[in-house]
């Protein structure tokens, strides 16, 4: 190899060009490129988990939301111990290359380990960059391995790191980017158009003098390389530089801004960058870009005491409009007490480090202040005067203040092995959301509540199978079991495990709550199945309440015993009650129809038949269509938006959730976090044998199967079933049906994870609670573009928001698992008839819910005859013959309408 | 005399055309392909075009004397799929290296004639590389897209091995031609890299990728300039189109490779796409005429023909590039010859 290649081109055009299968050109003119970085098992857990457990399907989409996202590159990384490297990074660049919407933009190949690297090489037509190498193991080995990059047609990344160490000033950044350089270009023949330099991104205001120059020299070094080192281009992790200030979001996002306006000012042209931990360097306030860019370009002594003095002002400020300091001068009890009341986390480790030092061992001050704060909080919060938003701002505060003494206790636990710590929380409680469900909003609630009570949860998430609830159950040794769902298969999964529990003989108290839970199901349907206690739990502040009850040990004996009594009680009197209600066979049911007069009806086609794909949309367009009460109610705030506001009691209360709700949902809307994706469809229809409906699609039939209600009704009133707002076939007339499905829960749960990550609760029930009322306000928005747009039936519609949210329009929306079509065995019709999954990605989980859970589909009719109404419950002929309709095992059947079958 | 770089210069250089459609015109019977050598060979082998090399040498050398007299500055041997990968079909491959070998000499031998004859235009010979008939980064099974059938490093053995057999021939460039995978093409490349290394020589390399339909997109998904982007790694003579589409449908990819390539530009289309019989039926006027585009917009240094071309076709694309001005090209002869 020669220089030869070097001179070859024209020196115009020397520009670091990569290419997947459509090309990226770095001119000096570029924007800054973007590397997603999702797609790296050691930093993102969930793609770990998901090439762990081979879902590969699912990792490829955290690669395409990357690339929908705007990443210019993708990074893949699968340098971890328990994974297979080369097995799992040759798999999935397969499977890459065989998308193209993820395949056009040009692959990172990114590991440590040679092997990994070669084998991701060899399967990518494209031009790839390697990351990365180094002069870390020697000249020799350098040399060989950018021989081989170069054979293989990449581009690397050569980290500024040799025999002595990784460079970490100006200087040694220079001169070992200048020594790689060199033996690059003139030993090896390496483009140097091709080469990028990572000259390595460390933390600043650090509180060590040493890292006080590490922004700024970092940025010195890139302007000196892009001078001296001609073609060559520079990247870097930008998240690094601020990683002192973790949990202080402004701050952080205000940090990487001004380090990446003077890092791309100096030359700095790619990297990888959080978008969402961005901040527009124009829009940081004046005063917290001063002292950023302090501490940045170390302009001052103390800079990095005056950022972090005023970082607590920035957190402040989101929380409290004027900061009153003074109860910093309180006593230490006092404060804690305070930051935990009024959930103020800036204070807080500062506060905790100085009741550490005060105390003989750290678990006192989790046990003693702490816990006296806590219990203020607790007291407050059943006696109503606290709410549910501030207790979980509380537990935010608390975690942060438990996350900093830990260390702590484990170092002084390896100091004195022998001593045995007593258990210094109340129970442990495990918490799950059943097999097939995915909702959590309810759960997590729970769990912060009681965490800040001092139990200990085990928190298993979402879908969680029953053995693995009864292993964990066991292995953890928990003292109570809280289980949640929402939708009605998620009652069977709780009997179900009753059962089970009850067969393994275990004694330990069982919660059920959730939407879809009763007191009544609870009492007549899995009370019986299990001896212990089993109570129904449907808020928050009664979880505590009964939890405490279940424990004590003064208490736990009695209230178990009054609870079986209480529960047998409530059965009989419901059962009994049960017996006096008169139902119609099938047929009768059938013959007291509603009867429509076709030959008068209007049935109006619509203008648009067949299905339309909705995949960008402008969330703004659905913020007048959102309904607030239920989002308060999921706070367990109740009262009817806007009058919630001024209510007496959660007026206030209400107002600062709103306000902090108002927050999340504009930086959701202007970072694009949130995407919202809808399919939808109008077909011609007709009902067939009375409660079946006929939809044909490009030909083919499709049926939905409705259910009558089957109660006996007063004279004159007609038993309802869907069925009947559809002209019968045999009219003669052609009507018409439509089927949706709408979700804004795409990019809601990783957003709501990272905030739980950071320990931060409450802003992650938060962004699901927001998501959840997207996904109402599409729907809503959606139905009406149907109603004046696609089908057109009242073009000349014009409903305020109150009017909607009343339903006082022409035509229903009603959806499977909902009272008038409770079943949720219809969403696979409609997922087969509108390709749900394969469209718009939102799929169905073993109990038929929607992931992602923010997400609403159903039906539209059209006729002015449509109404909502509820099946309620209905008799075995009716499951027999729905059955027999669905071709289904009586058995299946029975299990899926377990929900609506009456008792007697 | 001069060496390739410095023609290119001067002049567009003319490529030959289709090596298959001359060989239709002799008709030859699974008996003619056989020859004596492989009488009792136990496959099927009519259509086995590079065995002809071994079996029907003089019909070989004679069509390599016809496209050098209808005026072709450089053909390609008869060797696009003489790698064992394609030759599997035939259960040839232990034949590989003979076949390259051979079809290099004989085009060389017919070269140097001409050469001895026309010191002025010297002849070069291209050895031809195919693409094979597996692909690196496709899966062949719908339902399983992550599954390869053939992988990058059993390309480039196979490819290596007929590299240095089409050296050993005589070969005065190396042809990696009709690229639908880049991955395939990379390996060649690699390959090449490898026994420029070994043997301590230089020599130009062409590369010819296959845009497959009017979307302008490899088989593989790439389009021209990402094509371009991924081979651009080594240093190379020339990049260019052939094959699938015809002469006129290759502008606006040309047009691309062109703009954005500091290296030579090659073209060699089909005789027009195929007709309702798969049959290539422009003439040699009609795809003269559109060479001339080609000529007149500079935007080529190598024209040649592919499917459905003749001398005929050769001598009239000749006939209207000997006026007009090569596409300028920056800087080639650092590459030695």
């Amino acid at each position: 190899m020669s220089t030869e290649n070097n001179n070859r081109q024209a020196d115009t055009n020397r520009y670091l060009k990569l290419s997947g299968l459509e090309p990226l050109v770095v001119t000096p003119e570029s924007n800054f490129v973007n590397v997603g970085e999702r797609t790296n098992v050691a930093g993102s857990k969930k793609f770990l988990r998901l090439i762990k457990e081979e879902k590969y399907e699912e990792a490829l989409d955290i690669a395409r939301d990357q690339v929908e996202g705007g990443a210019q590159v993708l990074d893949v990384n699968m340098d971890d111990g328990l994974l297979d490297g080369v097995e799992a990074m040759v798999k999935f660049l397969n499977l890459i290359v065989a998308e193209p919407d993820i395949a056009r933009v040009p692959i990172m190949i990114d590991s440590s380990k040679w092997e990994i690297i070669e084998a991701g090489l060899q399967v990518v037509q494209g031009k790839c960059v390697v990351n990365s190498i180094s002069l870390k193991e020697g000249k020799e080995q350098f040399v060989q391995h950018a021989k081989m990059i170069r054979r293989y047609g990449a581009a690397v990344i050569v980290m500024a790191f040799d025999e002595v160490g990784q460079a970490d000033d100006f200087d040694r950044r220079c001169e070992i980017s200048k020594r790689s350089y060199d033996i690059l270009v003139n030993e090896v023949g390496f483009p140097a158009e091709d080469i990028i330099f990572d000259l390595n991104i460390f933390p600043v205001a650090t509180g060590m003098d040493e890292h006080k120059l590490n922004a700024i020299d970092f940025i010195k070094a890139t302007a000196w390389v892009k001078e001296n080192l001609p073609y060559c281009s520079v990247s870097g992790g930008v998240s690094n530089v601020s990683f002192s200030f973790r949990g202080n979001n402004p701050v952080r996002e205000a940090m990487h801004s001004v380090f990446l306006y003077h890092a791309i000012k100096a030359g700095m042209n790619m990297g990888i960058v959080n978008p969402n931990m961005l901040e527009i360097y124009d829009d940081i306030p004046k005063d917290l870009l001063e002292h950023v860019e302090d501490v940045i370009l170390n302009r001052r002594d103390d800079a990095t005491e005056r950022l972090l003095e005023f970082a607590e002002n920035v957190v402040g400020k989101a929380r409290e409009n004027k900061v009153d300091l003074s109860w910093r001068e309180d006593p230490l009890q006092d404060r804690i007490t305070r930051a935990l009341v009024k959930g103020i986390d800036q204070y807080i480790t500062e506060d905790v480090e100085e009741a550490r030092q005060k105390a003989s061992k750290t678990i006192e001050v989790i046990e003693g202040h702490l816990m006296i704060g806590m219990n203020v909080v607790g007291d407050l919060f059943q006696s109503g005067k606290m709410f549910l938003p501030q207790v979980v701002k509380s537990a935010r505060v608390m975690k942060k203040a438990v996350a900093y003494l830990l260390p702590f206790i484990e170092e002084e636990k390896l100091l004195n092995p022998n001593h045995q710590e007593g258990n210094s929380h109340n129970g442990k409680i495990l918490m799950a959301t059943v097999k097939g469900d995915v909702h959590d909003i309810g759960k997590n609630i729970v769990s912060v509540v009681l965490a800040c009570n001092n139990y200990e949860i085990v928190d298993l998430g979402v879908m969680v199978p029953p053995e693995k609830i009864i292993q964990a159950a066991k292995d953890e040794n928990v003292d109570v079991i809280g289980l949640s769902g929402l939708i009605t298969p998620s009652l069977d999964e709780m009997v179900f495990l009753a059962k089970e529990m009850e067969r393994q003989n275990f004694k330990v108290p069982l919660l059920i709550g959730g939407a879809t839970t009763s007191k009544a199901h609870t009492a007549v349907k899995i009370d019986p199945q299990y001896q212990s206690a089993v109570v129904h739990v449907n808020d928050a502040s009664r979880a505590v309440t009964v939890v405490g009850d279940l424990l004590q040990k003064e208490t736990s004996l009695k209230y178990k015993e009054s609870i079986k009594l209480d529960y047998e009680d409530f059965r009989n009197k419901f059962l009994n009650r049960g017996k006096h209600k008169e139902y119609l066979n099938i047929a009768q049911a059938r013959e007291n129809k509603y009867q429509v007069d076709w030959s008068k009806a209007e049935i109006i086609k619509p203008k648009e038949l067949g299905i339309q794909i909705i995949e960008e949309f402008d969330f703004n367009k659905l913020l007048p269509f959102i309904d607030w009460s239920p989002f308060f109610r999921s706070w367990e705030l109740h009262g009817k938006y806007p009058d919630i506001l001024e209510d007496e009691v959660v007026g206030t209360q209400a107002t600062e959730l709103f306000a902090d709700a108002q927050q999340m949902l504009k930086m959701i809307l202007d970072k694009n976090l949130f995407k919202a994706k809808a399919v939808f469809g109008l077909f011609p229809a007709n009902t067939v044998n009375d409660d079946d409906i006929e939809l044909l699609h490009e030909g083919k039939p499709y049926i939905f199967r409705t259910l009558r209600q089957q109660t006996k009704k007063y004279a004159g009133k007609p038993n309802f079933a869907l069925s009947d707002f559809i002209a019968p076939k045999d009219s003669g007339l052609q009507d018409y049906i439509g089927c949706f499905c709408v979700s804004t829960g795409f990019g809601a749960d990783e957003l709501a994870d990272t905030y739980q990550k950071n320990l931060d609760d409450y802003n992650s029930i938060m962004v699901k609670a927001l998501a959840d009322r997207f996904a109402e306000a599409f729907a809503e928005y959606l139905h009406r573009e149907v109603r004046k747009e696609h089908w057109g039936y009242v073009p000349e519609e014009g409903l305020s928001n109150e009017e909607l949210i009343k339903e006082s329009y022409i035509g229903i929306r009603p959806a499977p698992g909902y009272p008038a079509c409770p079943d949720h065995l219809e969403k696979l019709t409609i997922w087969e008839v509108l390709q749900v999954k394969e469209t718009i990605g939102v799929s169905l989980t073993d109990s038929l819910a929607m992931w992602p859970a923010a997400s609403v589909s159903g039906y539209y009719f059209g006729s002015k005859e449509a109404r909502y109404f509820g099946v309620g419950k209905i008799k075995e002929d009716q499951v027999e013959d729905f059955a027999k309709r669905k071709n289904m095992p009586l058995e299946e059947a029975t299990k899926w309408l377990a929900p609506n079958i009456a008792d007697d | 005399m001069k060496n390739i770089q410095e023609i290119l210069k001067e002049r567009i250089l003319i490529l030959d055309g289709a090596m298959g459609t001359m060989l239709q015109r002799y008709k030859f019977t699974e008996e003619d392909f056989r020859g004596e050598r492989f009488k009792d060979w136990a496959h099927p082998l009519q259509g086995n075009n590079d065995l002809l090399s071994l079996t029907q040498p003089e019909a070989i050398a004679d069509i390599h004397r016809q496209y050098f007299e209808a005026g072709a500055d450089i053909v390609e041997t008869n060797t696009f799929s003489s790698t064992t990968i394609a030759m599997a079909d035939y259960h040839m491959e232990e034949l590989v290296y003979e076949l390259n070998y051979e079809s290099a000499r004989i085009a060389k031998k017919v070269a140097d004639e001409f050469t001895a004859k026309e010191p002025h235009k010297p002849r070069f010979v291209a050895g031809s590389i195919g693409p094979t008939n597996k692909t690196a980064s496709m899966s062949p099974d719908v339902n399983d897209p992550g599954y390869r059938a053939i992988s990058f490093d059993e390309l480039r053995e196979a490819y290596k091995q007929q590299i240095e057999a089409l050296l050993d021939g005589g070969s005065d460039i190396l042809l990696v031609e009709t690229v639908f995978d880049t991955l395939n093409a990379k390996a060649a490349l690699f390959a090449i890299e490898e026994v420029k290394e070994e043997r301590k020589i230089d020599v130009p390399i062409m590369v010819s990728g296959t845009i497959t339909d009017a979307s302008g997109r490899t088989l593989s998904g790439q389009t021209a300039e990402a094509f371009l982007i991924s081979i651009s790694h080594i240093p190379i003579l020339s990049v260019g189109l052939n094959c699938a589409l015809g002469a006129s449908q290759l502008v606006p990819h040309l047009e691309v490779l062109s703009a954005k390539s500091d290296y030579a530009i090659s073209a060699h289309p089909n005789a027009g796409l195929p007709n309702a019989f798969g049959e290539y039926d422009e003439t040699p006027e009609q795809m003269a005429a559109q060479i001339k585009e080609y000529a007149e917009k500079q935007l080529v240094n190598i024209v040649g023909g592919c499917c459905g071309t003749t001398p005929e076709h050769i001598a009239a694309m000749l006939a209207i590039v000997k006026d007009h001005k090569p596409r300028g090209v920056n800087i080639l002869e650092k590459v030695v010859l």
